[in-house]
């Protein structure tokens, strides 16, 4: 019968998916929220230095965390990469990952862009600062993200949905600034000083503002740095747009990092050790800088000639562990603020 | 080859199932019909009863959070959503159906396949493509505003990035469901009753108005359904152009506020909608019977077109394919050719191999499990049975990360309950066996996937008179040989139709793959979406394209296939 032929293609076909089932000796298992493209080349040259074959699943970092939480013991993850502190909190908070002591990660990554006790490190920093449009706005006028919610600013500023956690980590940083009530109270004169309801990703914001549609955009530096890197049109928007760094008399500018941890039930653990600091290494931390415009976490770096050209700012010095404490504060404030 | 007989593609279930070659009386026991079909039934309603089941945890404060602050918007915003989709749908999807199934114009022939491709486009790509176009910073606006030295503010251009833009998006890329359905009861329409209305003197809009539309309503009502249960699943449009709605809050809920319980309380809300939907297409039909009783067939002459009505009938129809898929797919080009995308050549093969294996795959099994559920139902029509096969089919409606993390739950158990046990007694551990292959992800696109191989599945069996199996039965067939060497061949369109029309969104499918697929595998739509998703629209569209230019393929079958089905379509005229 034809359909029988079919059929016995369609489950040979399926043969041919069948992925590498035997655990090969020198290899390590990654579960990465950030996407293949920007952790591959890393982990290419890792493996061409040590010979240890780097296995990747990309996916959303809570869709990960919820995959390492299901498959407990069993699981064949050794490594978990994720973008934003909050999300690495969580992971801990999961039990899904174990303390690692390292000498050369320590000395690598200053004690605010890790995990006290060992369960992440981060491996790469960026700054959410406050963007300007050139001449329309005098960074003089700008001061700190408290002001932004001053009605001085009314129709004036782009910023992304709430849903977005970059906006859930600043929100909470706000929250650990000045507490929650006056976090509200921010979020809601921010949120009525909007030009339009949020929408899009950051470096629709930077267009948005380039194009005249707002004066002041609130985005990650890398969004920026790599609109100065791309095409004809996002090169002219870029070129509009200047970098002011707030709260640098008080708290400093809102920084996030992404970084990585060693699964709690790691079989490869050695190798995953290594793979953490060959990221921590100054090879992976000049690459970062260079293909992805993310600040090195590890000082004496170099930087980026675009990112150098933002220049030198002053760091919000709270562990980052902790704004993962308060991003569910964070979401429901922005709620009740009507930050959509 | 000969006309076959009625090879129906669509049209719905009779409410009162028409029960041939029935349970003996006085038989009592569950016999082997019943017992597989709910076995398969239960399996695939697994990933959604494990999702629900976090409904039954007491409301936290959470709840009382969402429905004093958000809910009100999800509500309102989704069933705008769904109205407005339905009605393009509708608009867009019914009149172009009817204009190339019986009237003759030019173009005809192309625009027969053509009007199809838009269901080729997944509609996060079209959101991003025609943002990128019709934005405030996009070429167009941009222009416009070269050519006048207007500023923002100066005039009126309507928001891409809004609920309307959104209904818009969503109607270019789901209409094709409506169009397939409609033309398919279009074409199989008895030719008698169009002669017969015709001799009545019935022109071509009162044939349309008042016989073909009629009876070609339930047709058209499962392609909207099925339109409408895309929408409300529909993550990535409406989270890039910031609509809060049933699924965007599902996910806040979730990952932002941490609370699973009151997330799946949100996705529970969600569900009576469809509920409603799918009663509400019961009770439309409620005494209607639609088996055709003429087997009499010959080429009915189109009707010709002329002048304005020959024009508008080319612009219905070239409207929707110009949107939803000319326009789209040359920006794709455009960006594609722009982009140099040099790390994902060498194994771009390779993607294009892994999306067409996967939907290959996907497509045959959802399939033959649809074929089991809808031939158990027909033989063994009971409550449970009527009702498992609902609810196996409810999986349409609910977004592909909600399932995903169904199907995680208990696959996960099963693999650590194995292991458990196995290390005890035999002290080997047997690891995962189902988490993290390829199995969890196929198993996720049948639940997924399930309604739409279902309705196509059902409606071509209701179709085939009881009489038909009574005759085969009464010569001694079993009821596998009578599904096997009768039902199969006279629905041998439909299943074709239901395997396309699967294969097609497996190609398109992003979360359940993104979440449960095993190390180092890519497909088309995970390389599209990681790109887009880091706002390079312009780098992810190699792959975009390339989703799209593998789903014609299928599609352009598809459209084939139908025009096959059409009763007498190669006797002499």
């Amino acid at each position: 019968m034809r359909t029988h032929r079919i059929i016995t293609t369609v489950l040979l076909m399926s043969l041919a998916l069948l992925p590498g089932i035997l655990p090969a000796q020198g290899e390590v298992n990654v579960y990465s929220a950030r996407q293949e493209a920007l952790i591959k080349p890393l982990t290419d040259r890792f493996t061409e230095e040590t010979g240890i074959r780097v296995n990747i699943v990309s996916a959303r970092a809570d869709a990960l965390l919820q995959r390492l939480r299901s498959e407990g013991r069993n699981t064949p993850a050794d490594v978990l990469v994720t973008v934003d502190a909050g999300n690495l909190h969580n992971a801990r908070e999961a039990g899904v990952l174990q303390p690692v002591r390292s000498g050369i990660l320590e000395a690598a990554i200053p004690a605010s862009y890790r995990d006290p006790d060992g369960y992440w490190y981060g491996l790469s920093m960026r700054a959410r600062p406050i963007l300007y449009v050139k001449g329309k706005v005098d960074p003089q006028q700008l001061s700190t993200y408290e002001d932004l919610a001053d009605p001085k600013w009314r129709a004036r500023i782009c910023v992304r949905s709430s849903s977005n956690v970059y906006n859930q980590s600043m929100t909470a940083s706000m929250i650990i600034a000045h507490g929650e009530e006056a976090a509200e109270a921010w979020a809601r004169g921010l949120t009525a000083n909007l030009a339009r309801p949020p929408q899009g990703g950051d470096r629709d914001q930077i267009r948005a503002a380039a194009a005249g549609q707002c004066d002041i955009v609130i985005a990650n530096t890398y969004y920026l740095g790599q609109m100065h890197e791309g095409d004809e049109s996002d090169r002219r928007a870029a070129e509009a747009i200047g970098v002011f760094w707030p709260n640098q008399d008080d708290r400093g500018v809102h920084v996030n990092i992404s970084g990585a941890g060693v699964t709690a039930h790691a079989r490869n653990r050695d190798n995953a050790v290594r793979l953490l600091e060959f990221m921590a290494g100054d090879e992976a931390q000049q690459w970062y800088a260079r293909a992805n415009q993310e600040y090195p976490v590890k000082p004496g770096v170099r930087w980026s000639d675009t990112l150098a050209g933002f220049g030198e700012f002053e760091a919000d010095g709270v562990n980052l562990g902790l704004l993962g404490a308060h991003n569910a504060a964070a979401v429901r404030l922005m709620d009740r603020a009507g930050w959509r | 080859m000969s006309a076959q007989p009625e090879n129906l593609i669509a049209g719905p279930p009779p409410e009162e199932p028409a029960a041939p070659a029935r349970t003996r009386p006085g038989q009592r026991r569950p016999d082997l019909w019943t017992v597989v079909t709910l076995t398969v039934a239960a399996i695939l309603a697994l990933p959604v009863l494990v999702v629900f089941a976090h409904v039954f945890i007491p409301a936290t404060e959470v709840w009382l959070h969402l429905r004093e602050t958000v809910l009100a918007d999800y509500v309102i915003n989704s069933l705008i959503l769904m109205l407005g989709v339905g009605v393009g749908v509708l608009l867009l999807g019914v009149p172009a159906a009817w204009l190339v199934s019986l009237c003759d114009f030019p173009g005809r022939r192309v625009f027969e396949w053509a009007l199809l491709l838009p269901l080729a486009v997944p509609a996060y790509i079209i959101a991003y493509t025609y943002t990128g176009l019709l934005d405030f910073a996009g070429p167009v606006q941009t222009q416009i505003r070269a050519w006048t030295g207007w500023g923002w503010g100066d005039y009126w251009f309507p928001q891409i990035r809004s609920l309307p833009g959104a209904v818009v998006m969503l109607s270019l890329v789901l209409y094709p469901y409506v169009y397939l359905l409609s033309r398919a009861a279009f074409l199989e329409q008895s030719v008698c009753v169009l002669e017969v209305s015709r001799t009545l003197g019935v022109g071509p809009w009162g044939g349309f108005r008042r016989v073909a539309l009629p009876l070609a309503r339930p047709a058209v009502i499962t392609g909207l359904s099925l339109a409408l249960m895309e929408t409300l699943a529909d993550y990535g449009t409406v989270e890039y152009f910031g609509i809060p709605t049933f699924t965007t809050g599902i996910f806040r809920t979730w990952f932002g506020l941490g609370d699973p319980a009151a997330a799946a309380q949100l996705a529970g809300l969600m569900m009576t909608f469809v509920l409603v939907l799918i009663v509400l297409e019961r009770y439309s039909r409620r005494r209607a019977r639609f088996h055709h009783t003429s087997g009499r067939y010959s080429r009915l002459p189109r009707y010709r077109l002329s002048g304005w009505h020959r024009a508008g009938a080319v612009l219905v129809c070239v409207l929707p394919i110009a949107l939803g898929f000319v326009i789209p797919a040359l920006q794709l080009g455009q960006w594609a050719l722009d982009t140099t995308d040099v790390w994902m050549r060498p194994e771009f093969l390779r993607l294009v191999w892994n999306s067409i294996s996967l939907a290959g795959i996907a497509a045959v099994l959802a399939v033959v499990l649809a074929l089991v559920m809808a031939y158990g139902k027909r033989l063994r029509p009971s409550l449970a049975v009527n009702a498992a096969v609902r609810v196996a089919g409810m999986g349409y409606a609910i977004p592909g990360t909600v399932i995903a993390v169904g199907v995680i739950l208990p696959f996960a158990w099963i693999d650590n309950t194995v292991d458990g046990f196995m290390r005890e007694h035999f002290n080997v551990s047997t690891g995962l066996i189902l988490s993290g292959s390829l199995v969890a992800v196929i198993f996720a696109y049948c639940v997924r996937f399930l309604a739409v191989s279902l309705q196509t599945v059902e409606a071509a069996l209701t179709k085939i008179k009881p009489s038909m199996d009574d005759a085969a039965r009464s010569l001694g067939m079993g009821p596998v040989m009578v599904l096997r060497r009768v039902h199969m061949p006279i629905m041998r369109g439909s299943l074709l139709t239901a395997l396309l029309l699967v294969f097609v969104d497996v190609l398109k499918e992003l979360p359940a793959t993104l979440i449960l697929r095993p190390f180092n595998f890519n497909t088309l739509a995970v390389r599209a979406f990681e790109l887009a998703s880091d706002e390079r629209l312009a780098d992810s569209a190699s792959a975009a394209l390339a989703i799209v230019l593998a789903g014609i393929i299928p599609v352009i079958l598809l459209s084939r296939t139908i025009s096959r089905s059409r009763p007498g379509h190669d006797t002499p005229a």
